[in-house]
């Protein structure tokens, strides 16, 4: 679960964020929404710990990841956190199956083949395994880099505009996916977005404004 | 796992390492080829001076007479006098004295008149057989042996003077008595006879009458008679050597003062000169050093030209990669473990470089050895490995390839992961 406390985040002058208070237990998700230019990305990288509040606390089951060293701060990303983005990168020079397995491997030190190829098949991949990244479409990059981001069964998955970039019939599918997947691996699901398609998907919201 | 992430990495941009990996062989390649054959060049000449302080011949061009009765690759200077040389031979400073007189070849191998001496000074042992003798009897080099299959007992008729296409002096044939065991010096390339033959075949040749050649012989005569006034008494002692002709002696003294008053002594009392084949070594390696020394520094240019090309590969593809960094933060990865993936990427081509460096300069030793051997009779030594040199030269290597990294390294090390992915 993840719960925040009064975080305030400013980029410098005249751009002062003062968020709500949020909170996501295992398996529920949360959709946060707003326009432009109100902190949302902001928002989902003080979540991520990707950036650091200037004052109020990101707890994480019990680890108030604020306060964290940067190195400890690495490692706890990447065993609890998976993150979604609006737009997937990957290591270009690896295959799918290896990105997936990449990223067991820096957060936990093993390979875990077996269950990312598993993972993978779930989210309709299985024909891909061995394809470059660049080699799929869109929506296909996508589901790779959910498979990614739940290879280590974080206890927080964050999405960042995950369906913005699809049509209708994939935003649908991916916003499926992530629910679900999140219930089956007992993960808090926060997804941030200005997508209207998902208001009526997630009936947890929170608004910024 | 970091390191096969830079090793995909580097092959996913194959023109790129392409490039960089043949800048840096290319240097590698004429760096290591200049340093075996520096090594194996000087250790080559300098195994064949070992134990001769001068070389006693004609009067020319000091280096074209070491060259020629040291390293036998030079035509001679011309011939001295047997008796007026014979007298020099004697003298008090003198420890030893090898006399050679050169006539023939045999497939473009010089058949060398001299004393068995000349096989000990080499430190060779007739191995088949036993040592020249009788008239025409020859001790085959060992190089020679093998190459041309020659076994104790054969015949073969020489060639005059040092073409292979010379003259044949069919009228007499030397026969192998003995085959030599291989020393990785000049000898192993020669045939050596005693110097008794190398006057019988000619002389025998001058029967037969060359108008020319009579003429050249009547002028040496009257030059040697003029240079030989006050020592009639020695040379009718040696009637049969009288007017007979060696080509050089190689001297060592029995204390370094010879070496020093020698050539003053024979360049003021005869017609003769004494060079020091150390000197003369000295004078051609310097004369090399210019073109080693070129090659040197274009060889370190390529190799700072290869280390500017990584520096730019790692630099644009890192432009690019910036999200790919940043995501590997996002996974877990941490600030040294992204600066340790551009360094490997930059160590993993450089050590390819100098692994195929490596093998590339000794593949063109490989050419040069087989050319060199065909002219010189210089062959080299592709497999020796100079561990010292070489060493550095990796270190070098290595050390190229870490300061090409360092800016890309750094700033990958420095990347901010929120900035980067916030302006996807």
């Amino acid at each position: 679960m993840i719960q925040t406390k009064n975080i305030h985040f400013s980029y410098g002058k005249g751009s002062d964020f003062r968020f709500p208070d949020i909170a996501a237990v295992s398996g529920e998700s949360l959709l946060i929404t707003g326009g432009s230019g109100k902190g949302k990305t902001t928002l989902l990288h003080l979540l991520g710990g990707l950036q650091r509040p200037k004052s109020g606390e990101v707890i994480i089951e019990d680890t108030n990841i604020a306060t964290l060293s940067e190195k400890k701060l690495d490692h706890f990303r990447g065993k609890n956190i998976g993150l979604v983005l609006q737009q997937s990168y990957f290591v270009a020079s690896l295959n799918v199956l290896e990105n997936v397995v990449l990223a067991s491997w820096l957060a936990t030190g093993k390979h875990a083949t077996d269950k990312a190829k598993h993972l993978l098949e779930q989210l309709d991949l299985k024909d891909h395994l061995y394809k470059l990244p660049s080699q799929l479409s869109i929506g296909q990059q996508q589901r790779v880099s959910i498979a990614r981001a739940l290879i280590n069964e974080p206890r927080l998955l964050l999405a960042d505009e995950p369906t913005s970039s699809l049509d209708d019939e994939n935003a649908f599918k991916v916003a499926d996916m992530l629910a679900h997947l999140a219930k089956q691996f007992g993960t808090a699901l926060v997804i941030v977005t200005h997508d209207q398609r998902l208001k009526d998907r997630f009936p947890n919201q929170i608004s910024l404004s | 796992m970091i390191t096969k992430i830079a090793w995909k990495n580097i092959w996913f941009k194959p023109l790129n390492t392409a490039l960089s990996i043949i800048l840096l062989t290319a240097s590698v390649a004429i760096i290591t080829l200049l340093i075996l054959l520096e090594e194996q060049f000087e250790k080559k000449f300098s195994d064949n001076i070992d134990g001769i302080d001068v070389v006693l011949g004609a009067q020319g061009s000091p280096l074209q007479l070491i060259l020629s009765s040291v390293y036998q690759v030079d035509a001679p200077t011309g011939n001295i006098d047997y008796t007026e040389a014979k007298k020099w031979m004697k003298h008090p400073f003198v420890q030893s004295a090898i006399p050679l007189a050169f006539g023939d070849n045999y497939r473009g191998f010089r058949i060398v008149g001299t004393t068995p001496e000349y096989l000990t000074k080499y430190g060779a042992e007739v191995k088949d057989g036993k040592v020249f003798g009788k008239d025409f009897e020859v001790v085959v080099g060992s190089s020679i042996a093998q190459k041309m299959g020659m076994k104790v007992g054969d015949k073969f008729f020489g060639s005059h003077g040092d073409a292979e296409e010379g003259e044949v002096h069919d009228s007499h044939a030397y026969i192998v008595t003995g085959i030599a065991s291989p020393t990785g010096k000049v000898v192993d390339n020669l045939i050596l006879c005693n110097i008794e033959s190398v006057w019988a075949m000619h002389d025998h040749e001058h029967e037969e009458g060359a108008g020319a050649e009579e003429h050249d012989h009547d002028h040496e005569a009257v030059a040697d008679a003029h240079s030989h006034e006050d020592n009639d008494h020695e040379e009718t002692a040696v009637v049969s050597e009288e007017g007979k002709e060696i080509t050089a002696v190689l001297v060592k003294f029995r204390s370094k003062m010879g070496i020093v008053t020698w050539p003053r002594i024979i360049a003021q009392n005869t017609k003769m000169q004494a060079a020091s084949p150390a000197i003369e070594v000295n004078r051609l390696f310097s004369l090399f050093g210019i073109g080693l020394d070129a090659l040197r520094y274009l060889a370190i240019g390529i190799m700072i030209i290869s280390g500017i090309s990584i520096f730019i590969a790692l630099y644009n593809t890192l432009k690019e990669r910036k999200y790919e960094f940043a995501l590997l933060r996002v996974n877990g990865a941490s600030r040294l473990q992204l600066l340790s993936l551009v360094l490997i990427e930059s160590l993993l081509l450089c050590v390819t470089g100098f692994v195929f460096g490596t093998i590339v300069g000794r593949v063109s030793l490989v050419f040069i050895s087989g050319s060199s051997e065909d002219e010189f009779k210089m062959s080299f030594n592709p497999f020796q490995f100079v561990w010292e040199k070489e060493g550095y030269l990796f270190l070098l290597t290595i050390f190229v390839g870490i300061l090409a990294a360092v800016i890309p390294a750094v700033k990958a090390y420095s990347l901010n992961i929120s900035k980067t992915l916030a302006n996807a």
